[in-house]
């Protein structure tokens, strides 16, 4: 019997030292952030628009939308998001539409300026537009996770499908990279 | 001076022009009309600051069930923190991240220079494992969503062949060994791609997961727990941990009196009996046959480590850029096809192969080293195991196996004695 607790008692100290030799060394090495909460992010500089936004996430309509810097548009009125490039009726058709479930708003602003704005409901994060508009336009288009809908994976099902690596992890403080006016990207923070 | 002015703004937009890869084609309009320019929204992350929260329900939820099933022995007790954990950790908060995820943070932080593991993911990991040195598995018993929502569907348990549940129980070593190899390698987190239930707390997910859960589900309404006894990796750590607790859930409160009324009450065949006394082996036999086993083990994790360093250039092929190196070595054809996103985006990228080949190949030389040491634990497991069944343990009672018991409290109300 009390070879039994003997070994019982022996077996737990081991493990018990394992554990804080384990924590001791993540410690130790700065591993470990108390305040930090992360979240993953798409740097729209590194992303070139392969379309796997729209498929990989695990929910059913992507987290990942098109976000519009409306600083850096030209509001145009032929926008390479908008329409499809050999497009000649610049009407606001579906068959004329790049975007594949319409998600894209162009609602016309003075002669010759138009604004365009993304139905987040609609919106799968296919990057047609975002390809569209960094081919033709001034790349206001691009992607972002929107994190009132992210689910915030463990791992982000798309990062590892991204074949440009534009997805990492990021501290909740610097969420998202809005491209900015024309110059360097601003990092925003939510409020 | 109309011109004057448009040069002296289209001279710094030329300038971004060169420093943004020529992405302004067309200058920013200006409006006539009061048009003011929207600003893109940032909505806020979900459940922001409620991770301590969750870790100080997680100790809360841990307490209780210690206290349920060794104190209080009480079943009603533990299923209703069951429910709690189903809907708080499951479907309220949407499973991320969970304990059994954790094993993946934790062995990126150790392997991964860069990576940060967040405190409450640590405490995550580190929460329960310890409880289990105390109280036994009281994370399976209620807190583990996982665990919660195969226990509440458990409907008509059949009994599982004693030889079947051994071999099948090597799984689990097995997917934790792959896991941490996995996620050190800065791979991918396995346990999170193959969760089977995480689909069904968030209500959304790809279908295939959907399915996998809901097969679960339903094997589970007959093969009680299935995930928790054949697949669950953080349940592997526990099992070890849990047989050397301080205290534990015991089936009878004082003295066991052999009634045999809770030998059916255990869904998940938990219950040690005692054993008979003709079946006593031959103690000099048995003791030759341990050190003969014990002798086995380093002879199978050098086996172990063998197969395991064969076999390291087939595992590290799940990296995408080993996988994507190797392709393009072997297929150079491939280049041309424009319908392979990962190539052509390598090709647009201006990354030359030499750089990709030998980034590939300090992930393969990582791969080398994790492999032989999963082989070597591999082997390590099975030599154990094999141990375990001629280290011959005197029972007199019907008691709960201290490792593979979950701590659910059912046998409880089955046995008399005051
Ligand atoms: S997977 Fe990567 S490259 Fe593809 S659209 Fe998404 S962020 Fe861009
Ligand atoms: S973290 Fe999950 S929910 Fe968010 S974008 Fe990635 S896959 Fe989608
Ligand atoms: S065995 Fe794994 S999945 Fe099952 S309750 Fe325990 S930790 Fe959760
Ligand atoms: S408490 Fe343990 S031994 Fe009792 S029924 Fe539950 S799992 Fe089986």
């Amino acid at each position: 019997m009390d070879r039994k607790k003997f070994i019982n008692n022996s077996g737990r100290l081991v493990l018990l030292g394992g554990l804080a030799y384990l924590t001791g060394s993540i410690i130790y090495q700065r591993k470990v952030s108390a305040s930090g909460k992360y979240v993953w992010q798409i740097d729209p500089f590194k992303c070139t628009q392969c379309g796997r936004c729209a498929t990989e996430c695990v929910r059913d309509l992507s987290a990942v939308k098109c976000v519009h810097a409306y600083s850096l548009c030209g509001y145009c009125d032929l926008c390479g998001g908008y329409f499809k490039p050999n497009t000649h009726k610049l009407n606001t058709g579906a068959e004329s539409q790049l975007c594949p479930t319409g998600a894209l708003n162009r609602k016309f602003v003075e002669e010759p300026f138009f604004q365009y704005t993304i139905d987040e409901k609609l919106c799968n994060g296919c990057a047609k537009c975002v390809k569209g508009c960094g081919s033709f336009g001034n790349g206001s288009l691009h992607l972002q996770i929107r994190h009132d809908l992210c689910q915030n994976c463990n791992e982000c099902s798309i990062s590892r499908m991204c074949p440009s690596n534009a997805i990492s992890r990021v501290p909740i403080e610097t969420a998202y990279l809005i491209k900015g006016d024309f110059k360097k990207p601003a990092v925003s923070t939510p409020k | 001076m109309k011109w004057l002015k448009i040069i002296l703004f289209l001279l710094p937009l030329t300038l971004a022009f060169h420093n943004l890869d020529a992405q302004q084609r067309f200058p920013k309009p200006e409006f006539h009309t009061h048009y003011t320019q929207p600003t893109p929204t940032t909505p806020e992350p979900r459940g922001v600051g409620m991770e301590f929260f969750d870790v100080l329900v997680l100790l809360v939820v841990l307490s209780l069930t210690s206290w349920f099933a060794i104190r209080k022995r009480s079943r009603n007790g533990i299923l209703l923190l069951t429910v709690f954990s189903a809907i708080y950790f499951g479907f309220y908060r949407n499973g991320c991240i969970c304990t059994v995820g954790s094993i993946q943070n934790v062995a990126l932080a150790l392997a991964d220079p860069k990576y940060v593991i967040s405190l409450y993911a640590l405490l995550f990991f580190l929460l329960p494992l310890i409880f289990s040195l105390f109280f036994g598995r009281v994370f399976c018993g209620a807190a583990c969503p996982l665990g919660a929502i195969q226990d509440l569907l458990i409907f008509n348990p059949i009994t599982i062949p004693a030889w079947l549940r051994k071999t099948l129980g090597f799984i689990p070593y097995l997917y934790l060994g792959l896991a941490v190899l996995y996620a050190a390698t800065g791979t991918e987190f396995i346990i999170c791609r193959y969760d089977p239930f995480i689909g069904i707390y968030r209500m959304n997910g790809p279908h295939l997961m959907i399915y996998l859960g809901i097969a679960f589900l339903l094997m589970g309404l007959f093969i009680a727990r299935p995930y928790c006894r054949f697949f669950c990796p953080y349940g592997a750590i526990l099992n070890v941990f849990s047989r050397f607790s301080r205290r534990h859930l015991s089936v009878f409160p004082t003295k066991c009196i052999q009634c045999k009324l809770c030998t059916t009450s255990c869904p998940f065949e938990a219950i040690d009996f005692p054993d008979e006394e003709k079946s006593k082996p031959d103690t000099k036999t048995n003791s030759r046959k341990f050190i003969l086993y014990l002798a086995l083990i380093p002879v199978l994790m050098l086996a172990g480590a063998w197969i395991g360093s064969k076999s390291h250039v087939f595992l590290s092929k799940a990296h995408p850029d080993v996988y994507l190196a190797e392709l393009l070595i072997s297929h150079p054809e491939l280049k041309t096809d424009s319908k392979n996103i990962d190539i052509q985006t390598f090709l647009a990228s201006g990354k030359s192969l030499e750089t990709l080949v030998a980034e590939a190949q300090v992930i393969r030389d990582k791969f080398k080293t994790g492999s032989w040491i999963l082989g070597a634990f591999l082997g390590l497991v099975i030599g154990l195991m094999a141990m375990n069944q001629v280290i011959f343990r005197r029972r007199e009672d019907y008691q709960a196996n201290k490792g593979n018991c979950y701590s659910c409290a059912r046998c409880l109300d089955y046995c008399p004695v005051e």
